[in-house]
């Protein structure tokens, strides 16, 4: 009776909003579909991470346990799970439970406003590829993340161990300082869409014909470093650091809950490419089409939306482990500087210029649309090729060092002469 | 900014950031797609021994399948590992025989005096290495365990081929 007044309230149409009682169906379903590939997608993360770190280093990865070694995040689930649980003496018992937990819930939640698809037009109304539409979009994203940086410093402190607690210390101030060019950098893309929901921001990206990583070059940049920072990768994963401080927050945690703390890196990993790749790669918009743009869509064409967004996030998490496997660790007041002297003027300055702009643009009449985007790629390919000239030489990573003044220099530079021509006189 | 490093002044080509980090990415992109795979997958691969590998001891026997060790004690004396151990016995024809030959290979060090010392060629290194057990015990190798073992054996080195091809 009650499920009958709830699916027909009123006469569904394709477009339409569905009844209650298929929204609710509609959204148990996919949040139990979107959970179980997303787990199954971090745990086969943690074994492309194994698998190309071995390939870009000439060795063979992980290779016995099923097809091609496919079988490794199982045994690995069963070894974490077997092993014994360590426990601090001194720990907060409370809170050690706590953090694993606290560092991995973040980065799921952050899903629940990311679109992953085109709305479909199903025979029982419009059903919306994203859990919860929320009219803060990205807001809640940049909040909700910004909680993962509680478990890693939770962790820190209540391990009671001084390395555990300089991780957790170095993690919080990366994290806060990072942050800031962060949401700063994605304000160009709310100047743009003018709306914070995520599917208009890809709907706006589809009217443009232009991505945003092209029409906002700058912002996607300092984005992409920021969301390094964020998920503690290489070159930023400071909190981490094994040389410096055996391996920071998580030095005391073993068997599943350090296990936890893995899966909580590549669950943020996971959301950040689905955060750069929704913000400024055009989300689930199929390239070079238009069929897709106009409200709900067939069932194939939301299949279809769906790959090309999964496919748009491998790249990113490939990215992800490239950069980790490419580049060395930032000292830690590089980093700081990068962060706050660097990224932090540069999106300020950027948000005015990209106002500007967007301003010049509305007043002189030009629609938005390809020649909209066009012009402002034109803008952004010089600000992003003036960015990295002014900062290539010697700014991004500062030496650790003092200059010479040139009188010294001049005597060093006559000593090393005097030793090459006297090595070059005397024959060995 | 604590220690005082000179500075010198270097051209762009070697303190470019973006180059620098480009170019290696392109260096781990090469190796990704075509990585120079050197590890031999051991179960599977084998990497060829050695003519003169000192491996598992084996004992060579006769035509009638008795030992070909007469009890002399050189192996004993000569080993440094002291891991050989002998007990001598003779038969009624007045042949002397190892009642008790022990090798104890996980004292054992694998140097070869043994076989070289040997005037009937009795005891030899084999080219195999693969020895797992699951106690100490096991690795206490008796006469009947060492006359049983199958492998190829070490070949000394020879003067006249001092590389062993």
């Amino acid at each position: 009776m009650i499920a009958s007044v709830l699916l027909v309230a009123q006469v569904p149409t394709p477009q339409g909003e569905p009844a209650f009682g298929v929204f609710f169906v509609a959204t148990v379903f996919k949040m139990i579909a979107l959970f179980t590939v997303w787990m199954v997608g971090v745990a086969y993360m943690t074994f492309a991470e194994r698998r190309i770190s071995a390939w870009i280093q000439d060795r063979r990865g992980p290779n016995r346990v099923g097809w091609h070694g496919m079988g490794q995040p199982w045994a690995d689930a069963v070894k974490n799970i077997m092993k014994e649980e360590t426990m601090p003496p001194y720990a907060n018992k409370a809170i050690f439970f706590l953090a694993p937990i606290m560092s991995f819930v973040p980065a799921m939640l952050a899903w629940a406003v990311i679109p992953f698809g085109a709305s479909w037009a199903s025979k029982w109304g419009r059903i919306d590829m994203v859990f919860a539409d929320l009219p803060i979009g990205f807001l809640f994203v940049l909040a909700i993340t910004s909680l993962g940086v509680y478990g890693i410093v939770l962790a820190g402190w209540s391990s009671n161990n001084k390395y555990a607690l300089l991780g957790g210390l170095r993690s919080s101030a990366q994290m806060v300082s990072y942050e800031i060019s962060m949401g700063l950098s994605l304000i160009p893309v709310l100047l743009l869409t003018g709306n914070v929901t995520l599917n208009a921001v890809v709907n706006t990206q589809a009217s443009l014909h232009v991505w945003n990583a092209l029409s906002l070059g700058v912002a996607c940049f300092i984005f992409i470093t920021a969301a390094f920072a964020e998920t503690n990768r290489l070159p930023f994963d400071l909190p981490e650091a094994e040389s410096e401080l055996i391996t920071g927050y998580h030095t005391e945690y073993s068997a599943m809950k350090f296990s936890q703390f893995f899966i909580a890196e590549y669950a943020n990993m996971m959301t950040a490419s689905a955060m750069i790749a929704t913000l400024f790669f055009g989300g689930w918009d199929i390239p070079f089409t238009q069929a897709d743009n106009s409200g709900a869509v067939s069932g194939l064409m939301v299949l279809l939306s769906i790959l090309i967004f999964a496919l748009k996030m491998a790249f990113f998490l490939f990215f992800f482990i490239w950069i980790r496997w490419t580049l060395p660790r930032f000292r830690y007041d590089q980093l700081m500087s990068l962060g706050w002297k660097i990224f932090l003027p540069t999106s300020l300055a950027y948000i005015v210029i990209i106002a500007a702009i967007v301003l010049g643009l509305d007043a002189a009449g030009i629609e938005r649309g390809l020649v909209y985007g066009l012009i402002l790629f034109g803008a952004n390919a010089v600000l992003l090729i003036g960015l990295f000239v002014v900062l290539d030489r010697g700014r991004i990573v500062s030496p650790a060092s003092a200059p010479v003044a040139g009188a010294r220099l001049a005597h060093l530079r006559a000593l090393a002469a005097e030793r090459a021509r006297l090595s070059a006189v005397e024959p060995r | 900014m604590a220690i005082g490093v000179k500075v010198l002044e270097r051209p762009i080509e070697q303190t470019s950031y973006v180059r620098a980090t480009l170019s290696g990415m392109s260096n781990t992109l090469r190796h990704l797609v075509r990585p120079h795979k050197v590890t031999t997958q051991y179960p599977e691969e084998r990497e060829p021994l050695s003519r003169r590998w000192r491996g598992t001891h084996r004992m060579l026997t006769t035509e009638d399948g008795k030992a070909k060790c007469v009890a002399c004690g050189l192996c004993p004396t000569v080993c440094p590992a002291n891991c050989i151990k002998l007990v001598p016995g003779e038969d009624e024809q007045g042949n002397r025989y190892p009642l008790v030959f022990e090798i104890d290979e996980f004292r054992c060090i694998f140097c070869g005096y043994c076989q070289e010392v040997c005037p009937e060629e009795a005891i030899h290194l084999g080219r195999h290495y693969e020895n797992s057990e699951y106690s100490r015990e096991g690795f206490v190798y008796d006469l009947e365990r060492l006359m049983a073992q199958t492998h190829p054996v070490c070949e000394m080195w020879d003067p006249a081929d001092p590389r062993g091809e």
